[in-house]
């Protein structure tokens, strides 16, 4: 991994609320990172935790109301995404930065073929005739391996199967070569042999095109076949954050071990599964302190005084833990 | 296909034999009857004999239900009430009613749709709120009562009212004020057919595109930079009218079928004031023909409204 001297994505101390009738959700709370030219960043967290949240943030596709980004700065390729025009934004998007999303049964428009929505995204960004266009969603379907594409490109969506689907928004997200791919839980609704097949063609089509991903899963796993850092969120903080082998190898903060540790081992049958006791806060009545502390095991009183910021263990390592020194491995 | 085309060919066919009988049994044992009501103490039983037997009323009701069908189809048809064909006498209005409700129809359409859907991109601001109000004001406020109101509002205005297809005295008028005159009799009646039209139109557009904005697929196309404009109306509005094909099959029914409350009202004459005097004067075939000629509409208008879902939304496949 060669990491550049200037981000390609620098994100400043984001922070998304949902301003509901029950009251203010903070559902991303001061969150930092970078993602550099090439890598892949994964952000890993517990249904709820914020990382889905993030991801929408970047594209400022937070519905609102309710939602709002309340402070931060986003920069990508020099620019403060959050300071430009509607208009800027809808340039970026589909064309810059292309999301994935979780659900290929129900993100693609039903009524259009897949052709229609590929050619969409080519002709809002490049302004090429439509036989032009046809002629580059086809390759972009041959390129995700889609069999037959000059006659899958007249396909609807609910004639393909879910991985085929899914081959198609990838199709889509990459059809004008952005720089950054945001992928959000993109094999988590496939089965687990697709889940392996879809995984493989997104890491190839990144190295080829050296595209940037920031990938939202909660799946371990996914991360660790393919990510080169990863930041570990809870309860919309950033709790641990660091190159994919020391998060795997040395974390430093317990609910990064208890996360790594709920992973079922195929060797040892008789043991049984760990699990991190308690529950995940209500986002609208978070406790005091670290947001992890009553569910911790290192859990000391000073814990429950102030919010710890996030201490750096050496130059690209970091742990939102007071106790990150006697954590974790 | 073509097997799902003849089956509901087939089932329409027999609707439509289902509604003949019901409504004939309906209107045949309707209090009063065509004589009784032009009665006369003074003309004679013989007379009165006579009119029975030409109407055919002195057969029994089911042999009356199959002449009356026999008539209609071999254009022997006559109106009870002044002696002409029947179809001639639906034929001279179907025009009148055909463009009184065209006008209505293209004011619901041109205005409702845009209407809910900017209420539903703008849920719960104060345009929303303000639309919301007037819909439900549109669809509470009794449409033959504003009507008056409105015929009221033109006589004080000018002096007569605005009734029928143009003004009674017409005499110095140039060419311009002819057709001003024309349209100012067609535009009041079909507004307030409108008003009541627009008001259900625009809330199913609003609920219906509420629903589809909310789906991922339309976050999908705000992801790939699609304006937001293009959005709502490109992949929502398209989703957000699958439910609305069903009106569409009320739609043809309702332009040659004619309204009978705002025909009456504004004495405009078309289909639903000819049926509305033909009920009065138990004028059977009239208003039997008319009743079939509905049904027939809103049969074809439900297959339709079938087969447009199967264009609109790839999904649906026949079979």
């Amino acid at each position: 991994m060669v990491i550049m001297k200037t981000p390609l994505l620098d994100v400043r101390s984001l922070s998304t609320h949902f301003f509901t009738e029950d009251g203010v959700v903070k559902a991303v709370e001061d969150v930092s990172f970078e993602i550099f030219e090439g890598e892949i960043l994964s952000l890993v967290g517990e249904s709820g935790c914020g990382k889905s949240v993030t991801g929408l943030s970047l594209l400022r596709l937070i519905p609102t109301p309710p939602g709002k980004i309340a402070s931060g700065e986003i920069f990508f390729d020099g620019r403060n995404l959050l300071k430009l025009e509607e208009k800027e934004m809808e340039k970026v998007r589909g064309n810059d930065i292309s999301m994935i999303f979780q659900e290929p049964m129900t993100s693609l428009n039903p009524v259009f073929t897949i052709g229609d929505q590929i050619m969409e995204a080519i002709q809002l960004h490049q302004n090429p005739d439509k036989k032009e266009a046809r002629k580059k969603a086809i390759e972009m379907l041959d390129r995700v391996k889609i069999p037959s594409p000059e006659a899958r490109i007249d396909s609807y969506p609910h004639q393909l199967s879910g991985g085929m689907r899914q081959r198609a928004m990838i199709a889509m997200a990459l059809s004008c070569q952005p720089k950054l791919l945001i992928a959000d839980e993109p094999t988590t609704a496939l089965d687990v042999t697709i889940q392996a097949q879809v995984l493989r063609l997104m890491r190839e089509i990144q190295r080829e095109m050296r595209m940037a991903v920031m990938l939202i899963t909660h799946d371990l796993g996914v991360v660790a076949e393919i990510a080169d850092r990863v930041a570990v969120m809870y309860a919309g903080r950033i709790v641990e954050y660091g190159p994919i082998e020391t998060i795997f190898g040395e974390m430093r903060h317990p609910y990064t071990r208890g996360l790594l540790e709920s992973i079922p081992q195929l060797e040892d049958k008789r043991k049984r599964l760990n699990a991190i006791p308690g529950q995940v806060p209500n986002p609208m009545d978070l406790p005091m302190g670290c947001k992890f502390h009553p569910r911790c095991y290192l859990m000391i009183e000073d814990c429950k005084k102030e919010e710890p910021p996030l201490f750096q263990v050496n130059d690209n390592h970091f742990s939102r833990c007071i106790r990150w020194k006697v954590c974790c491995y | 296909m073509t097997s799902f085309l003849l089956r509901r060919l087939l089932q329409m066919f027999i609707t439509l034999i289902g509604i003949s009988i019901i409504s004939w049994v309906i209107i045949t044992t309707a209090p009063g009857g065509p004589i009784s009501l032009t009665m006369d103490p003074k003309i004679s039983p013989k007379i009165i004999e006579q009119m029975m037997k030409n109407y055919d009323l002195d057969k029994p009701v089911y042999q009356q239900y199959f002449l009356w069908i026999k008539k209609l189809f071999t254009g022997k048809l006559f109106s009870f009430k002044d002696g002409r064909p029947v179809l001639e006498k639906i034929w001279e209005r179907i025009g009148n009613t055909l463009l009184l409700n065209l006008v209505a129809t293209i004011i619901i359409f041109s205005l409702a749709i845009p209407l809910g859907v900017f209420s539903a991109r703008k849920q719960y601001s104060m345009m929303d709120r303000l639309t919301t109000f007037g819909v439900f004001l549109g669809l509470s406020i009794p449409g033959f009562w504003l009507a008056y109101l409105i015929i009221l509002g033109t006589v004080e205005l000018f002096g007569y009212p605005v009734l029928g297809m143009r003004s009674f005295v017409t005499e110095g008028f140039g060419t311009t004020e002819i057709i001003l005159d024309r349209i100012w009799h067609l535009l009041l009646p079909a507004l307030i057919m409108a008003i009541h039209g627009m008001a259900g139109l625009s809330r199913y557009t609003r609920s219906s595109m509420l629903e589809v904005i909310r789906q991922d697929y339309i976050r999908t196309a705000k992801a790939k930079g699609v304006p937001e404009e293009t959005v709502y109306y490109r992949h929502g509005l398209r989703n957000a009218l699958l439910p609305i094909i069903t009106l569409f099959g009320f739609l043809i029914p309702g332009l040659i079928g004619g309204s009978i409350i705002m025909e009456s009202v504004f004495a405009w004459p078309g289909i639903g004031r000819l049926a509305y005097q033909a009920v009065l004067a138990r004028d059977y075939p009239v208003v039997m023909t008319i009743n079939t000629i509905t049904a027939v509409l809103v049969l074809l208008g439900n297959f339709i409204a079938d087969l447009l879902y199967g264009v609109v939304d790839p999904r649906i496949r026949y079979g």
